[in-house]
């Protein structure tokens, strides 16, 4: 059986970004960058999908609907927050609707800082996230309790 | 000395265990041939099987119970057909049995309540409708042809049914757009996301139901290009004709890659009018032409 690092598939949600990051995670896929080498698809389906790609930061609007997505995924998962709005909220954090980064709803991974997030940095989480995909997987396979990412307000690692 | 029989047995279970592997192979192959199209690197050539061996780690999780029993119906249906083709039964009997599959994926669509995977359920059942005349309307060429829906009459016979029947030759390659999921024709599985569509019918399925459905979808290509490699088999000329007959078979291969890459999903509607107008048009044709002759 082939390494499960071979296949991973990403679900980009854009929870209030500027499109600014989203533009940049469509561009990994253009022919200049092309993720599809390693395997990586882009699908919009949070069922199939291992790695949580989530761009902007989250409102009292969409955060239930970023926690279904998250619930809709199986384990073993990944969530990435691209650009630094997902991150920490950015210059909207003091807005009245904005609640902060997606940590403050589900558990974040790995934070890809930037405004917008560069590709290649982009690139880079997803790599790093993939590495953290085997993991999982290894302690799902073991019976281990599976590690979590950081939630703002929540136990974390 | 094997006799004619389990030579037929063979060939059966030559399909069941290598079919996976010569369909996942050619998505591959596709799917490379795709990306360079595009000017991109694109996946390995094993990127199929890896995808595969990735949903069967997944966890379990499926939305009802009857789905994972419905999409196995599904795909032991499929690989009963194929097998039946490849064991050199009645063509017809196949192609019902065909239909009957496309059922049990219906019903695996409908019995969730996502809307998205309902609407690619009610358009897998127009779909059918769309490319179920070119089908029967292919074996009944056959017979025509060479007398017989026996598939070992059929790819035994003197001629290559191909130059009888070109008309339902073109019919069936029209609508092997529709069955392989391709654009224009992927009305209920948009296979690029995004879309109004989400997934489709398979919106709802994850981990093993998925792997389930692509391997089963891997089945149904290689019977399909099977019955394409039946229009130019012949027994006066087995290996001239066998080497044209995987020739041909490839490049339709490529045609669906071509065409899925330079169009855009059409309306439903499009798709069934442009789908029966092609079938009756060169199927009647040639109809014609052979009452005619004959």
């Amino acid at each position: 059986m082939a390494d499960i690092t071979r296949s991973p598939w990403l679900l980009h949600y854009d929870a209030s970004s500027c499109n600014g990051c989203d533009i940049e995670v469509l561009a990994c896929l253009t022919p200049v960058f092309d993720v599809e080498r390693f395997g990586i698809v882009n699908t919009g389906d949070p069922m199939q999908a291992d790695i949580f790609l989530i761009t902007g930061a989250v409102n009292a609007q969409n955060a239930p609907v970023v926690k279904q997505i998250y619930d809709q995924m199986s384990d073993p998962k990944v969530v990435v927050a691209v650009g630094v709005c997902a991150c920490t909220g950015g210059v909207f954090k003091e807005a009245y609707n904005v609640m902060g980064g997606a940590d403050k709803v589900i558990p974040v991974d790995i934070y890809v800082p930037g405004c917008a997030a560069r590709p290649q940095s982009i690139i880079d989480g997803v790599v790093a996230a993939v590495g953290l995909f085997k993991e999982r997987y290894m302690q799902l396979k073991n019976k281990q309790p599976l590690s979590v990412g950081h939630l703002e307000g929540g136990e974390g690692s | 000395m094997l006799t004619p029989l389990s030579v037929r047995f063979i060939y059966a279970i030559a399909y069941i265990v290598l079919a996976p592997f010569i369909g996942g192979l050619l998505e591959g192959i596709g799917r490379k041939i795709s990306a360079r199209m595009q000017r991109r690197v694109g996946p390995p050539l094993l990127q199929p099987f890896y995808d595969i061996s990735k949903l069967l780690k997944k966890k379990r999780s499926q939305v009802t119970r009857a789905q994972g029993f419905l999409l196995t119906s599904y795909m032991l249906l499929i690989i009963f057909t194929g097998a039946m083709l490849f064991f050199g039964t009645d063509m017809l009997m196949c192609f019902l049995m065909l239909s009957t599959a496309a059922l049990f994926l219906y019903l695996a669509g409908c019995v969730t309540t996502s809307p998205y995977s309902s609407l690619g359920a009610q358009r897998e059942l127009i779909q059918e409708m769309a490319y179920e005349p070119a089908i029967l309307l292919t074996a009944l060429g056959f017979y025509l042809a060479v007398g017989s829906f026996d598939v070992e009459t059929i790819y035994n016979s003197p001629v290559s049914p191909i130059m009888i029947i070109p008309g339902f030759f073109v019919a069936f390659v029209f609508i092997l757009t529709i069955k392989m999921r391709k654009s224009p024709f992927d009305e209920s599985t948009s296979h690029h996301p995004h879309q109004e569509l989400v997934k489709g019918l398979t919106s709802e399925m994850s981990g093993r139901n998925l792997a389930i459905f692509n391997v089963t979808e891997w089945y149904e290509t290689v019977f399909l290009l099977a019955v394409v490699f039946l229009f130019i088999k012949n027994s006066s000329a087995p290996l001239v004709s066998g080497l044209v007959g995987i020739g041909v078979v490839l490049l339709t291969y490529f045609l669906e890659i071509l065409i899925d890459n330079t169009s855009a999903r059409v309306h439903w509607e499009r798709m069934l009018t442009l789908t029966w107008a092609v079938t009756l048009c060169s199927c009647g044709v040639n109809l014609l032409v052979l009452m005619i002759v004959r």
